[in-house]
């Protein structure tokens, strides 16, 4: 079946949704999507970084990004900027730097476009491993400091109050989220690897009763975009990682619909009942 | 300075001993001597930003103390009602499942906790749909189902109308004697809170008098901090310095005599004394 270069994409997108809902929630819960944002742009730093010391590129984006995520904790804690200058200033000088780089490389050919919009078409099976492999490892990790991640969450006093050590929940989630950067660019591109955390997440709020309803809804509703947006992609013949974003965003404006609503105030009344 | 050591007596739970915190060259608290008993009820009152949750929070570790020593007991299991808590409207979460946000908990313990604060009928219900009341009601029944060794409530009924906020001290007391435990309480709503307490310490940046309820209503340095009607009344937070920093830098305490310095037990320390032209205390003060 992987022989097909669309079922190895079909396979490959839908084992990065699975991997990003529940990351994608917390991203949405703790009101980070810029730091996402920054966190994918300094990917194409890793990217120029990985060309000029020859070494693979997905471990290269991961330590670009943990990197910068570090820098940005150390950043945040002199206090000189508020978090979003800081954010702006990373986000933008990472991606630029990476493309000046990239350039003064004359002797390699780059498909620059493949970075920034990605290029789920041409996924190997190698990277299909990758993918199911690090999708693993990541909800594997998720699972395991569900609890503290989440109680940080709501409070960050509460949790150390109680024992749940929040300032290593915020690290491994960084860590994570350079992990899910990293495998994510070829999919859907440096420029859109957020909305693919944001987007479905934000949808399944829509019908989640509890976290982890949201967190799994959230993966689900990853997967039906991207095959919604791969079969779009086939049959207009338009860029596979965008169509998979818009494929997402119908999703959503699906939700807001007033049957997601009635759907909601239904289950509310029920538990009030 | 942070010391966990096992010479602490093992029916105290918490000790703090000259604790000091400081942030950004201001001492918040300084030399907070603290201790809570197993079955003790020590309840914290002061004016707006008298270092109250400062205290607290120095207590069960949020905030490391920058001087003195903090002592707890080794494993000690806390239950925290923050006096400030948000949960954003992208997490659905209900009653039930914040009950079990820090640790699982048996169904029927979150039943009996709820039942307990008197929202057994919420259980399903999303917290961001519940009143002012009814989520502090939450707040206190997550914080009672783990069973903590130690209580911190953090003004744990603001938001809850007036027999309510009898019923829930009334709880809270009920729970002590139940189950044993410590509770550090912070509140101003002195006049309800006072005969379930067991010492009182009433800080202003440093503790200013502490003792049993009566001996401290009773404490000219009290009746300075909160006025006299206080003691009858509910809190009028009538709010005087106890020193006052002289043009040549040097301190006239309340008592009329006259140091070079602070002394070390002053409210309101900053580290730059040169405010010879009296004192802008900022946002720290009940005006």
């Amino acid at each position: 079946m992987l022989d097909d270069f669309f079922s190895r994409a079909m396979v490959a997108g839908i084992g990065l949704a699975l991997t990003v809902g529940p990351l994608g929630c917390f991203i949405v819960w703790r009101r980070m999507a810029y730091f996402g944002d920054t966190m994918a742009h300094s990917a194409l730093l890793g990217v120029a970084i990985s060309f000029l010391f020859s070494i693979d590129i997905t471990i290269g984006v991961f330590v670009v990004a943990s990197l910068v995520s570090l820098a940005l904790l150390m950043l945040q804690k002199r206090g000189a900027l508020s978090t979003d200058a800081l954010l702006g200033i990373l986000s933008h000088s990472t991606l630029a730097l990476g493309l000046v780089m990239v350039a003064f490389m004359t002797w390699i050919r780059v498909d620059l476009m493949g970075f920034l919009f990605g290029d789920i078409l041409a996924v190997s099976r190698m990277d299909i491993a990758t993918i199911y492999a690090g999708g693993v490892v990541i909800l594997g990790l998720v699972a395991w400091l569900w609890r503290p991640l989440l109680a940080s969450t709501v409070n960050e006093e509460l949790a150390e109050a109680e024992g749940l050590s929040p300032e290593r929940s915020r690290l491994v989630f960084m860590l994570l989220m350079a992990l899910v950067i990293a495998i994510a660019m070829k999919i859907v591109g440096i420029l859109l690897i957020t909305a693919l955390l944001i987007i479905p997440a934000a949808t399944a709020r829509r019908f989640a009763a509890t976290p982890e309803q949201m967190a799994v809804l959230a993966s689900f509703i990853g997967a039906v975009a991207v095959t919604g947006g791969l079969f779009g992609s086939l049959h207009y013949d338009t860029p596979s990682g965008p169509s998979i974003v818009v494929a997402a965003l119908a999703l959503f404006i699906i939700s807001l619909l007033p049957a997601g609503l009635l759907y909601r105030r239904q289950t509310a009344e029920g538990h009030r009942r | 300075m942070l010391k966990r050591t096992d010479s602490l007596a093992p029916d105290t739970l918490v000790a703090l001993s000259g604790a000091g915190v400081r942030r950004s060259g201001r001492w918040l608290v300084r030399g907070i001597d603290l201790e809570v008993r197993r079955g003790e009820i020590v309840t914290l009152i002061g004016p707006n930003g008298s270092g109250k949750s400062t205290t607290a929070k120095t207590a069960i570790g949020v905030i490391k103390a920058d001087e003195g020593s903090v002592r707890r007991q080794p494993d000690l299991k806390v239950g925290y009602v923050p006096q400030k808590l948000t949960i954003d409207w992208t997490l659905p979460l209900t009653v039930e499942r914040l009950m079990s946000l820090t640790g699982p908990l048996p169904k029927a313990e979150i039943t009996e906790a709820l039942v307990a604060v008197g929202i057994a009928h919420l259980a399903g219900a999303e917290v961001q749909h519940l009143s002012g009341g009814e989520f502090q009601r939450a707040l206190l029944a997550r914080a009672l189902a783990r069973k903590p060794d130690l209580l911190v409530l953090d003004e744990p009924v603001q938001g809850v109308d007036f027999s309510g906020e009898v019923a829930l001290y009334q709880l809270i007391r009920d729970i002590r004697d139940r189950t044993g435990c410590g509770i550090l309480l912070i509140s101003h709503d002195l006049h309800v809170v006072m005969a379930d307490t067991d010492t009182v310490l009433c800080l202003n940046g440093h503790v200013c008098c502490r003792g049993t309820p009566e001996s401290v209503v009773a404490d000219p340095e009290y009746l300075r901090l909160f006025g006299a009607r206080a003691a009858e009344t509910l809190a009028i937070y009538r709010h005087r310095h106890d020193h006052t920093h002289l043009a040549d830098g040097r301190v006239m305490h309340a008592d009329g005599t006259i140091t070079d310095h602070c002394h070390p037990e002053d409210g309101h320390h900053h580290d730059d004394h040169h405010h010879g032209e009296g004192h802008d205390h900022g946002a720290g003060h009940a005006r």
